[in-house]
């Protein structure tokens, strides 16, 4: 999967929500679910030293 | 014993009449992420539930749904995979290959990890431009990883032809009764050493890469190689049964549970499409933020991972009018359920009443 930027994004209130992605020019809200097929390969990316997730806005 | 008491005995000893079939989309019949791509990513999916697998290649994968289907057996569509360039030679990591991979709470009648493990017996209709000796693979994912592989072969290229392939339940396997990846079913158009180099793998045991794959094709330095498939059936037994029929809308709907969208079924997410959008009567808050919660039609198997769609097709913002003013905002879903979500949006105006109006998609695939 070739994400090309990640970011944290947050509730409306404040506090973190989830990963926001962009792959193939679209970009994805990706919640923190393990199940999900997306954060799992988040994850893997970045204990690989491929992808770094920026800090919310 | 009469000939129909001794098949109602066997069916009724080894499967079920009706829902027997653990594959989704079978009969290639749901293409809801659209019916054609030109170089999918690794990973990719197009053919609703078959997940494309490649690495190394020279060549491009290219996956099309194709009318190709074989003859009176009641298919409307196949899916086809090819290569837009052959390789000059076979590296040791090249790979391409499709799989479907099933939800393990739908395995837990399998007893696998058991003395009772079933066996089961996997149907398909297949055809290649090269004829040749291809592999099938079965994976589990939980606990230690198991395989077993079977072969099957192309007598005669480009020619649709039936494979049935019969494997033994796994005592040691372990499938968790959880949402997560049960069962792999792959089919390996080509692969090299990496996949080929060992003993391939005829009875279970732990994963091995090198056990994987029987022995390359040729497919991938072939000319213009292409691959078909449909009617994939997997049930448990040893004796294949007819394939199973099933609804437009019965597969659709066993489909939506790991994609769902709200364009129409036949509209492929990202094309400009101003027919179908959801549209939401919106009060927006004090920082110009308007929330509202689209609601999947099938509960999906976990918190999906969602897009925004603009009705032009652009991704990441929904389409708003408001008294004096029409734009885009920026669309965030923060609270993602496996039945709903909720999401917030700016109408670039605080306290603001107007309406918000696109698409969206919600990916819960294993």
């Amino acid at each position: 999967m070739n994400i090309t930027s990640a970011q944290y994004f947050n509730h409306i209130d404040g506090t973190q929500a989830g990963i926001r992605i962009v792959v193939d020019d679209v970009t994805m809200d990706v919640p923190l679910d393990p199940a999900n097929r997306h954060y799992a390969e988040i994850l893997r990316q970045v204990a690989a030293g491929d992808l770094t997730i920026l800090d919310a806005d | 014993m009469s000939k129909a008491a001794e098949l109602a005995a066997l069916i009724g000893s080894q499967t079920a009449l009706s829902n027997r079939n653990l594959i989704i989309n079978g009969a290639s019949q749901i293409w809801q992420r659209g019916t054609s791509v030109d170089t999918i990513s690794t990973g990719g999916i197009l053919c609703d539930r078959w997940r494309i697998g490649h690495s190394g290649t020279d060549g491009n994968v290219d996956v099309d749904q194709d009318t190709s289907v074989p003859t009176g057996k009641g298919f409307g569509f196949s899916q086809k995979i090819s290569m837009d360039a052959s390789e000059s030679s076979l590296d040791a990591g090249d790979q391409v290959n499709v799989t479907q991979k099933i939800e393990a709470q739908n395995l837990q009648h399998l007893e696998f990890g058991t003395s009772s493990a079933k066996s089961l017996v996997l149907s398909f209709y297949v055809k290649s431009s090269v004829a040749a000796t291809y592999t099938v693979e079965w994976l589990t994912r939980d606990g230690t990883q198991r395989m077993i592989g079977r072969t099957y072969t192309i007598n005669s290229a480009n020619t649709w032809e039936y494979k049935t392939l019969t494997i033994p339940g796994d005592p040691s396997a372990t499938i968790n009764n959880d949402n997560g990846i049960g069962l792999e079913i792959r089919w390996w158009m080509d692969a090299g050493s990496t996949y080929t180099g060992g003993t391939f793998a005829t009875d279970w045991e732990n994963k091995t890469n090198a056990n994987r794959v029987n022995a390359t094709t040729g497919w991938l330095v072939s000319t213009s190689p292409t691959w078909h498939i449909t009617g994939v059936q997997l049930e448990i037994g040893e004796q294949a049964t007819p394939f199973e029929h099933r609804s437009f809308g019965d597969e659709l709907a066993a489909c939506k549970r790991y994609f769902e969208k709200s364009f129409d079924v036949g509209t492929t997410p990202g094309v400009s499409d101003y027919n179908s959008t959801e549209n939401w009567t919106v009060n927006a808050d004090g920082s110009g933020n308007a929330v509202i919660s689209p609601s999947f039609k099938v509960e999906k198997r976990a918190a999906p991972t969602m897009v925004a769609y603009q009705a032009t097709g652009a991704t990441g913002s929904w389409n708003y009018f408001r008294d004096g003013a029409t734009g885009t905002g920026g669309v965030t879903f923060d609270r993602i359920g496996t039945n709903t979500t909720r999401c917030y949006t700016a109408i670039g105006a605080n306290w603001a009443s107007g309406s918000i109006f696109g698409h969206w998609t919600a990916d819960a695939e294993l």
